[in-house]
């Protein structure tokens, strides 16, 4: 439950199937200062909507400590990428190590049978093998973010609110008096909050930013900068570079600290290079699929391999560091980390 | 539910109730003024000033009525700190409550010299270490007498002496929280200056407390206002809590055999319970020296999160640490402090025991405990 709508719903809808619910908040950040955050995600103040929200619906209700698990997998992870000129998807991370896996390790010990999220996104059992799928709301589809999940995971979790839009979900939400129905959606990673995540990275590792040099394709020295981690593929402005037409982020090196723009042609990507694959069922094999590499986006056409997705036609500013989810349809067959583009 | 989380708060006893009830009725007044109704107030809280000062050896005028324990806290160390002309600070303990290690953290901030004295395993402080820390520039030192979550009983007496050997001058303040209603308490006898009490942990009302000023003590006002209390705390009195705290006091002292003998054995049997039942099991409160009620116990490879949690769910509440604001429980700086790695301090839960602690409720606690305890392992 992080305070918000969906988490509050999605235990809302269980409670009335007759289940025996128990609502669980994770603390997984106290600031570099050890101070708990007052703004962005999982606050406080959200911590405290999603306790009255338990409350409200009269089940236990518990905070549970994964900041170690967190500043291990996510922020450290956070950082590191950014130093290697990756950009880095930290909600991705944190589903892949601390909710779906150090906290679902946890199910046991608290004598439950399954973990219940506030996810958009759907899942389902067929002919024993449990099966992700997109949510019925295509615009707030959060499929992509769980793209890692495979039977271990799935088969103890649910997704009761991928059934409902968004809008039915605030309906039941108000329905029900809860507070939070009209609280409007986090956008910001929890840990940076309001600031920049180039503040956030000055902070917590200023090491990270070396400055070095702004080039084009050709290798020409067109400007400095202070640091590759202040840069993401496809970025467009802030490269202290005047060409008298627009330029955009092509490539990152980061061994070199060089920061390698091109014209908007140059951003084109037909092959990406893939870590941490997985597969949804367990197993799979090179063939088709769709693919969408962002949170919110189509999906491209492409054939995929242990270790690279091929895209039939040419796509625009792929960002290594970042996740590319594979479907099926509605359904999701599995995920990786984009490790290269070109 | 058992409630086996008393040094948190306890329940308050029926006489307290009885007692504070007119108090927000007929004898409403503010006990200010010149007329009846603030005399009548007047007299029930001078009453209770001197029921307290009597238990502990004190004299009436020596008695400070404040919200409870952290705000004593705070009046003792920042108002002897506040008050000395020369920039003098503190000498402390690293067991200390937060309402101590917080407002000594201030006092740093502020650039008055401040010096926390480490602890033995068993959380026990050393006079001749708290001697060598005092010097002319401390102002005060504070031990507390009992800690809230081992059951440590330090020698006040040993260590006011010896603090005073180093500088005569210097006073001694004691947070008495955990220690009043188990321990005996005369401030001659114990030779300090300074002591803490709330009610709320001895069956009085929460939010109320005090804090015993030798006379001849001056502190700076924490809060400042009307001057009630000689100055030392403004405020409109709660007639109410005074008169609680006073019946609670009372209720204590006629309590405390019961609870050196009763209670302190009921938590004996549920430590050889746990200890005898879960094999690998450390005890955290120490052998000798310990408070009646509290039992401070470690499970190696059982995070206390889980265990709490369960306990909750099986009736059974008991605590680890303190909660922060968002509800979650912190590492024990107290058990950090003894030497336990911040892991073994995720390991440790504390049971502390009370005025309606029964045996039975111990015997059920420790099947509870010892049934989920041998699951998570």
């Amino acid at each position: 439950m992080s305070g918000g709508v969906d988490s509050s719903v999605a235990a809302a809808l269980l409670q009335e199937a007759g289940h025996d619910v128990m609502g669980v908040t994770l603390k997984l950040w106290s600031g570099p200062n050890g101070e708990t955050p007052t703004a962005g995600c999982c606050t406080v103040s959200d911590a405290e909507d999603a306790r009255r929200v338990a409350a409200q619906l009269d089940i236990p209700y518990y905070v549970l400590d994964h900041t170690d698990d967190f500043r291990d997998g996510v922020v450290d992870r956070f950082v590191h990428d950014y130093a290697i000129g990756r950009t880095p998807n930290p909600c991705i991370e944190c589903n892949r190590t601390v909710k779906f896996d150090r906290l679902l390790s946890r199910l046991d010990d608290f004598e439950c049978d399954v973990l219940v999220t506030g996810h958009h996104a759907r899942s389902r059992e067929v002919d024993g093998v449990w099966q992700l799928m997109r949510g019925r709301d295509a615009a707030k589809d959060q499929s992509y973010v769980l793209s890692m999940l495979t039977q271990r995971e799935l088969s103890r979790t649910r997704f009761p609110v991928g059934e409902l839009t968004k809008s039915e979900v605030r309906a039941v939400a108000a329905d029900m008096g809860m507070r939070t129905a009209a609280k409007p959606e986090s956008m910001d990673i929890c840990f940076v909050g309001q600031r920049d995540y180039r503040g956030f990275l000055h902070d917590v590792a200023p090491g990270v930013f070396a400055s070095g040099s702004v080039v084009d394709s050709d290798g020409r020295e067109l400007a400095e900068h202070d640091g590759v981690a202040g840069f993401t593929i496809g970025q467009r402005r802030r490269l202290g570079v005047a060409v008298g037409e627009p330029r955009y982020v092509i490539r990152i090196e980061a061994g070199t600290s060089t920061v390698v723009v091109g014209r908007r042609e140059e951003l084109a990507v037909s092959e990406i290079g893939l870590e941490k694959l997985t597969w949804s069922r367990g197993s799979g094999s090179d063939g088709p699929v769709m693919a969408q590499y962002r949170a919110h986006g189509e999906t491209a056409a492409g054939w995929l391999t242990e270790a690279s997705l091929i895209f039939n036609e040419p796509q625009e500013a792929i960002a290594p560091g970042q996740t590319v989810a594979f479907y099926d349809g509605d359904v999701v067959l599995g995920g990786a980390l984009i490790a290269s583009a070109r | 539910m058992i409630y086996l989380d008393h040094a948190a708060t306890t329940p308050m006893r029926p006489e307290v109730w009885e007692a504070m009830a007119p108090f927000g009725s007929e004898a409403f007044g503010n006990p200010s003024g010149v007329h009846g109704v603030s005399r009548t107030a007047k007299n029930a809280l001078e009453e209770s000033r001197e029921r307290i000062a009597s238990i502990i050896g004190a004299k009436p005028l020596e008695i400070v009525f404040t919200s409870g324990g952290t705000e004593s806290d705070n009046l003792a160390i920042k108002g002897a700190v506040l008050n000395s002309t020369a920039r003098q600070g503190l000498v402390t303990s690293a067991i200390e409550h937060e309402a101590v290690l917080e407002t000594a953290d201030f006092l740093k901030r502020l650039g008055m010299p401040v010096t926390i004295v480490g602890v033995d395993p068993d959380a026990r402080v050393d006079p001749d270490e708290v001697a060598g820390a005092v010097s002319d520039d401390t102002a005060v030192v504070s031990v507390m007498m009992v800690n809230n979550e081992t059951g440590t009983v330090q020698d006040v007496a040993a260590l006011s002496e010896a603090a005073k050997r180093a500088n005569r001058d210097v006073l001694f303040h004691t947070d008495a929280v955990q220690a009043f209603g188990c321990e005996a308490i005369d401030v001659n006898q114990l030779g300090i200056d300074l002591l803490t009490i709330s009610a709320h942990k001895f069956g009085g009302p929460k939010g109320a407390g005090i804090l015993y000023v030798r006379e001849g003590t001056a502190l700076e006002p924490v809060i400042h206002g009307g001057g009630q209390e000689l100055g030392r705390r403004s405020g409109t009195h709660d007639v109410a809590s005074a008169v609680g705290i006073a019946t609670a006091v009372e209720s204590a002292l006629d309590d405390r055999e019961r609870f050196e003998t009763e209670i302190s054995a009921i938590r004996d049997h549920m430590e050889r319970s746990l200890v005898d039942e879960v094999g690998d099991l450390v005890v955290n409160t120490p052998k000798t020296g310990r408070s009646s009620h509290h039992l401070n116990v470690r499970f190696p490879g059982v995070r206390n999160e889980t265990l709490l949690m369960l306990l909750d769910q099986r009736g059974v509440a008991a605590s680890a640490g303190s909660a922060c604001q968002s509800g979650a429980a912190t590492v024990s700086h107290v058990l950090e402090a003894m030497g336990l790695t911040p892991d073994q301090a995720r390991e440790s839960v504390r049971f502390t025991f009370g005025w309606t602690s029964t045996l039975d409720e111990a015997d059920r606690a420790a099947m509870i405990v010892t049934d989920i305890a041998s699951r998570l392992r």
